[in-house]
């Protein structure tokens, strides 16, 4: 009985946010009270909170996610690289990448793209000797990605240290760097890359300005910002539908898969928090990207937010 | 000895144990850290968590959690903490049981108002290495040694809607290893199955019933035919016949020898078989 009561009472509060807390889910410097899910913590214990978090999860997470989305999670992303469309020489830097599923999409993705490219050639080639297109084969075999590169940037060692294990197990060696860094606080020289992308990490980070603006210094002019993120669904069965899941199944999912039901409370309780499309877009806009726009997928489960630096 | 903080102090606790008829609501308060000398929690903190460690889940929640837990247990048996959500998602008829039993009877209402814990750091392990051979606390350490388990490994409970019970629940566990003390069990998968049948007769959990009908299914067919002749007969025999095991204050009867204890509670003796 008890537990039921305190259940409806959270949930209430759930529909009645308080007005201070506005400013806190913009992730702007909202003094020194931020919020983790529904708590009330500083910055830095919001920080030190989210690295402990994803160092808990970091083993299962790919297994969690494919368990609480049945395995959507890989459509998202692939819908990412392809809005991406990445063309050889690309330089990716992913933010927040830690396990590398964007990384690794955006290989395959450009090393298709550069197969396509090097068949196209070839056929151009009529009248070629044998020599001549063994040549050439060899030649692009050590270019298979035409110079793209990716620089999965995560700030927790633990998802790199899962990243790493993936990337050599699925045989990914050449065109991907590691790197542990901050995404208020990159170590990366300005206009460096060409597209920046940040899967599923935006939410965690605890001052979002500072990243977007960190995100516009370190990209190209004419480099695109891509933000893919759980949004706020606006049909109101689908979202009670949503909610009830978020709420009932995915802290289940966590406990039985992964043995931690704080980490996936944490989880649904923060997608909540975050700003929602509208929003986001604004502070995208702020931080100086043009052509800021915005995509659902599943309703406003999810968007893609792309931006332009010109 | 450890007394629990919340002993004898049941003003200052959460919630009550059954509604009263008049006021539908539950007055829920939450715990004091000053008294568990724990960090204070914020204000704002979301839970009002009636004891440390707890997690309030809804009716749906909770189904889905022992659904969970149990297809979880029988896939991975190294889950152990899946085997502690399936008793304490199931326990919400068979607990309060255990806790009026414990109740009406002298030692284990002394129990339920001290709150002892069995934990490393409150066992005078020297002490009980000491004690004469076949003694209660001597036979507890060799048997801890010989099959290298620890009293501190078994896990707090997190979905328990009430402290006592959890405090129940939570005795249930740390007893778990003096069952297989005076039962003469092994903590291999054959002594565990016997334990949950004697555990499952005495105690009414559905975890446990749920344990000592699937826990054969990884048997071989040698192990499985010892323990339908010989060893389960025996553990229900036993169960059936023994007072409540959760009623004895084993910290005070370390020196009591082990055939006096099992003679007192009514447990046969074990069957000559290797396990």
């Amino acid at each position: 009985m008890a537990a039921v009561r305190l259940w409806r009472c959270r949930c209430r509060a759930l529909l009645s946010r308080p007005a201070g807390a506005v400013r806190a889910r913009r992730g702007l410097a909202a003094g020194p009270e931020m919020h983790f899910g529904f708590q009330t913590v500083t910055e830095e214990e919001r920080r030190e909170k989210i690295y402990q978090v994803f160092e808990n999860v970091a083993k299962k997470y790919d297994v969690m996610n494919d368990s609480m989305t049945l395995g959507i999670h890989r459509v998202w992303k692939d819908i990412l690289v392809h809005k991406m469309n990445p063309c050889p020489g690309t330089l990716l830097l992913d933010v927040a990448g830690g396990t590398g599923d964007i990384a690794f999409r955006f290989i395959n993705y450009v090393r298709s793209v550069r197969q396509r490219q090097l068949q196209r050639k070839l056929k151009h080639h009529q009248n070629l000797s044998w020599q001549e297109i063994f040549e050439s084969y060899q030649k692009d075999q050590f270019n298979s990605l035409g110079d793209s590169q990716v620089v999965v940037c995560d700030i927790n060692r633990e998802m790199l240290k899962v990243g790493k294990q993936k990337a050599q197990h699925l045989g990914y060696s050449e065109g991907l760097s590691w790197v542990l860094g901050n995404a208020e606080e990159l170590p990366f020289d300005d206009d460096k890359f060409d597209v920046y992308t940040i899967a599923f990490g935006i939410r965690n980070v605890t001052r979002i300005d500072l990243a977007l603006q960190e995100a516009y210094r370190v990209l190209k002019p004419g480099g695109r910002f891509l933000c893919l993120e759980f949004s706020h669904v606006s049909n109101p069965l689908l979202s009670r539908l949503y909610d009830l899941y978020s709420f009932q199944v995915i802290p289940v999912l966590g406990e039985v898969i992964a043995g931690d039901w704080r980490s996936y409370q944490y989880l649904v309780e923060s997608i909540r928090q975050f700003p929602p499309q509208e929003e986001l877009k604004a502070m995208i806009e702020d931080a100086g990207f043009f052509r800021v726009d915005y995509e659902n997928l599943n309703c406003g489960i999810v968007a893609i937010h792309s931006g332009f630096k010109l | 000895m450890e007394i629990h903080p919340l002993a004898g102090s049941r003003t200052r606790y959460c919630s009550r144990t059954r509604p009263t008829k008049d006021s539908r609501s539950l007055h829920i308060q939450p715990v004091t850290c000053s008294d568990l000398q724990l960090p204070e929690p914020r204000a704002s903190d979301w839970w009002h968590q009636l004891y440390p460690g707890h997690i309030p889940t809804s009716p749906l929640q909770k189904a889905l959690l022992a659904a969970g837990s149990a297809v979880m247990a029988l896939y991975d048996p190294y889950r152990h903490d899946m085997v502690a959500v399936l008793g304490e998602t199931t326990g919400c008829l068979a607990l309060p049981n255990l806790r009026d039993k414990m109740k009406n009877h002298p030692e284990g209402y002394r129990i339920l108002q001290e709150r002892p814990r069995i934990r490393l750091s409150t066992l005078d392990m020297a002490r009980l290495q000491g004690l004469p051979d076949g003694s209660l606390g001597r036979e507890y350490v060799r048997f801890l040694e010989d099959n290298k388990v620890s009293p501190d490994t078994r896990m707090p409970p997190k979905f328990v809607d009430d402290e006592e019970l959890a405090y129940v629940i939570q005795r249930y566990r740390e007893v778990h290893d003096l069952m297989h003390t005076l039962l003469g069990m092994p903590t291999n998968m054959l002594g565990e199955v016997v334990v949950k049948w004697f555990e499952a007769i005495q105690t009414g959990l559905p975890m446990c019933v749920l344990g000592a009908a699937f826990g054969p299914v990884r048997l071989s067919s040698r192990k499985l035919q010892v323990l339908a002749t010989e060893l389960v007969p025996w553990a229900i025999r036993s169960g059936l016949n023994a007072s409540c095991v959760l009623n004895v204050y084993y910290e005070q009867r370390w020196e009591q020898p082990v055939e006096s204890l099992r003679e007192e509670l009514g447990i046969f003796p074990p069957p000559p078989v290797r396990v």
